[in-house]
């Protein structure tokens, strides 16, 4: 395996705030990455400069060998390197379907392209995957009448239909209904194995997290604090001390 | 064939003989289409977009200037023709006449829409009520900066040519150049609409990061429904310039608080960000303003203002918003039915 994302020495503060301090660390290619740390330790702030929300203020990005770090977030967005957002985002005028059939992968699509209407594979595809995350029954509901852990299915099946290489999720499972956490995670493995796209998971749920990725970052105050396997970072005491700390 | 082919069909004779039928009323007939054109190209953007410009009248001004430019200077010089001093007069044959009506009138759509090209990458990097005031304040400054080139005409404006058929027949040239820009417009934007770019700015009003996120050229799609749009409008300053004859800078050309202000009204009373809506809603706002403009002369502004106050603060969504959320069936639309229960999201097989 080899990394797919490569970060070195980032940073980034707001102000006097320092939210992410001199970070280094990669995700490997087809593989499942998670990144933990109590709230406000700069997990979401790291997701943003990753994508190019925001300009960091040193160090360096790379994407498939590329730096990306001075690219703006459509353009990383068509490179294939794709996020989801903690507040969940989706259109909320328009119906399910039309959620998904405008998340079609934007590399591919050219002017001309966009000119036309979608084709009926479009159309199967966005029916698939939204069978694929249970909300098939739903597909001619406006998106902003659905709950909100419906809106977080339906934005993750939009990630898939955008076909990424990468896709970072920030707190997947935060605000879904406990009984729908298995089934989710299910289908993210299932991303991950059947579709091949490598994942980048920010997760609040020990659990959940422990479960599914193979190498976990932790983050505390703005600064990485443990690197390793499941197993290396539940018995590591400074991870231990930085959750019982936090709260 | 179908219910919709029909009532389509129907509407396009009625389009067609509308002055024959109602030959009194040429002239309103000409001016709803007007309206109709401003309101669709203005909900292009302001409805279908979310960004809601104030100054899309700059390009209907500009369109009467780019027009009068091309028609006029092709056969005589400008600069004299505008000249307040020169007494003769030039006439112009039907075939001048024409030839500079058609392409004086592509030539205002085509300036128009590089305008709009070049100004997006400028006002779309603003926001909200930024690029409403921002796109008010050009309509504005154009006015005044035209309206101080005495080789446009100065504050006196410029005179057009003149048809030298009669005056039925140059009513109903007009009216059909309306119709036929408006039939062709709502044509395109029934296509328009149902492409991935029309999803695309749908996508970019409900949520413009998430649209940048997801890798949605945004910029260009911008830019492109804004040019678009500004091209209708110039082509229909431009018919304006040819029917009123002669135009000024600030009461006709670049007129902010009147058509600049009354195609967002039609669209708010109609509907934002449907086909229909501003359609309907040029209907109802020619109606009022004739009625207003005709029997309360000098409380017409009143009305106006006491109407925009009603709509903004009773109908925000205007006829066909207030008729999708009342018979949402009627649209296609579905809702949640409210007692039902979280779905149960088994994985699929
Ligand atoms: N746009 C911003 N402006 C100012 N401060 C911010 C901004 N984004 C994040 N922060 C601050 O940076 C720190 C890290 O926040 P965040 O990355 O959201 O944490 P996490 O996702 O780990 O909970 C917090 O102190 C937060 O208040
Ligand atoms: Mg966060």
């Amino acid at each position: 395996m080899s990394s797919i994302i490569e970060i070195a020495g980032v940073s980034k503060s707001f102000g006097g705030v320092k939210a992410n301090t001199d970070i280094s660390l990669t995700v490997e290619e087809g593989g499942i990455t998670g990144l933990i740390g109590p709230n406000g330790s700069g997990k979401t702030t790291l997701f943003n400069s990753i994508v190019g929300y925001h300009p960091i203020d040193g160090g360096s990005i790379k994407f498939e060998g590329q730096e990306i770090s001075k690219l703006l977030v459509p353009e990383i967005a068509r490179l294939g390197l794709l996020r989801t957002f903690q507040q969940t985002r989706i259109y909320s005028a328009m119906n399910c379907m039309e959620n998904m059939l405008i998340s079609i992968p934007h590399r591919k699509l050219t002017l001309r392209d966009a000119f036309r209407k979608n084709t009926v594979e479009d159309n199967e595809k966005a029916e698939h995957l939204l069978e694929f995350v249970g909300l098939s029954e739903k597909r001619f509901l406006r998106a902003g009448s659905l709950s909100f852990g419906q809106q977080k299915l339906l934005e993750f099946a939009m990630a898939l239909m955008n076909e990424p290489t990468v896709l970072l999720l920030d707190e997947p499972t935060a605000g879904i209904n406990p009984t729908l956490i298995n089934g989710l995670i299910d289908r993210l493995l299932r991303a991950n194995s059947e579709f091949g796209i490598t994942l980048f998971i920010i997760e609040h749920n020990m659990r959940v997290i422990m479960n599914m990725a193979e190498e976990i970052y932790c983050l505390a105050h703005g600064e990485l604090l443990a690197s390793g396997s499941p197993a290396e970072i539940q018995n590591d005491q400074r991870v231990v001390d930085a959750y019982l700390g936090a709260h | 064939m179908t219910r919709k082919f029909y009532i389509n069909t129907a509407l396009l004779i009625l389009t067609i003989l509308a002055p024959f039928i109602f030959p009194v009323w040429k002239t309103q007939l000409a001016t709803l289409w007007l309206f109709i054109i401003v309101a669709l190209t203005w909900d292009m953007t302001g409805g279908q977009m979310g960004y809601n410009s104030l100054g899309n009248i700059f390009f209907y001004g500009t369109g009467m200037y780019v027009c009068a430019i091309i028609a006029i200077g092709m056969y005589f010089p400008f600069g004299e023709w505008t000249d307040a001093s020169r007494s003769e007069t030039w006439k112009f044959t039907d075939s001048q006449y024409f030839t500079g009506l058609i392409l004086g009138s592509l030539g205002a759509g085509v300036f128009c829409a590089l305008c709009a090209y070049i100004l997006g990458g400028l006002f779309f990097g603003l926001r909200g009520p930024y690029f409403a005031i921002g796109t008010l304040g050009l309509a504005i400054a154009t006015g005044e900066i035209v309206s101080n080139i005495d080789w446009l005409g100065g504050g006196q404006g410029v005179s057009m040519p003149i048809y030298n058929g009669d005056f039925e027949t140059f009513k109903n040239i007009i009216y059909y150049l309306f119709a036929g820009l408006g039939v062709s417009l709502f044509i395109f934007l029934n296509w328009f609409y149902k492409t991935r770019f029309g999803a695309a700015i749908n996508a970019i009003r409900d949520d413009e990061e998430k649209a940048e996120a997801m890798g949605i050229h945004t910029l260009r799609y911008k830019l492109i429904t804004w040019s678009i749009s500004a091209f209708f409008i110039g082509v229909a300053g431009a018919i304006s310039a040819f029917q009123l004859i002669h135009f000024e800078p600030l009461e006709t050309a670049y007129q902010t608080i009147n058509l600049g202000i009354f195609m967002v009204v039609c669209v708010l009373l109609g509907g934002k960000g449907t086909l229909w809506g501003p359609v309907i809603g040029a209907f109802m706002f020619h109606v009022f303003k004739e009625v207003t403009w005709n029997y309360f002369l000098g409380w017409q502004w009143v009305a106006l203002g006491a109407l925009i106050v009603v709509i903004v603060v009773f109908f925000q969504d205007g006829l066909m918003g207030y008729l999708q959320t009342r018979f949402p069936e009627w649209f296609g639309i579905k809702v949640v039915d409210k007692d039902e229960k979280e779905i149960i999201a088994e994985p699929a097989e």
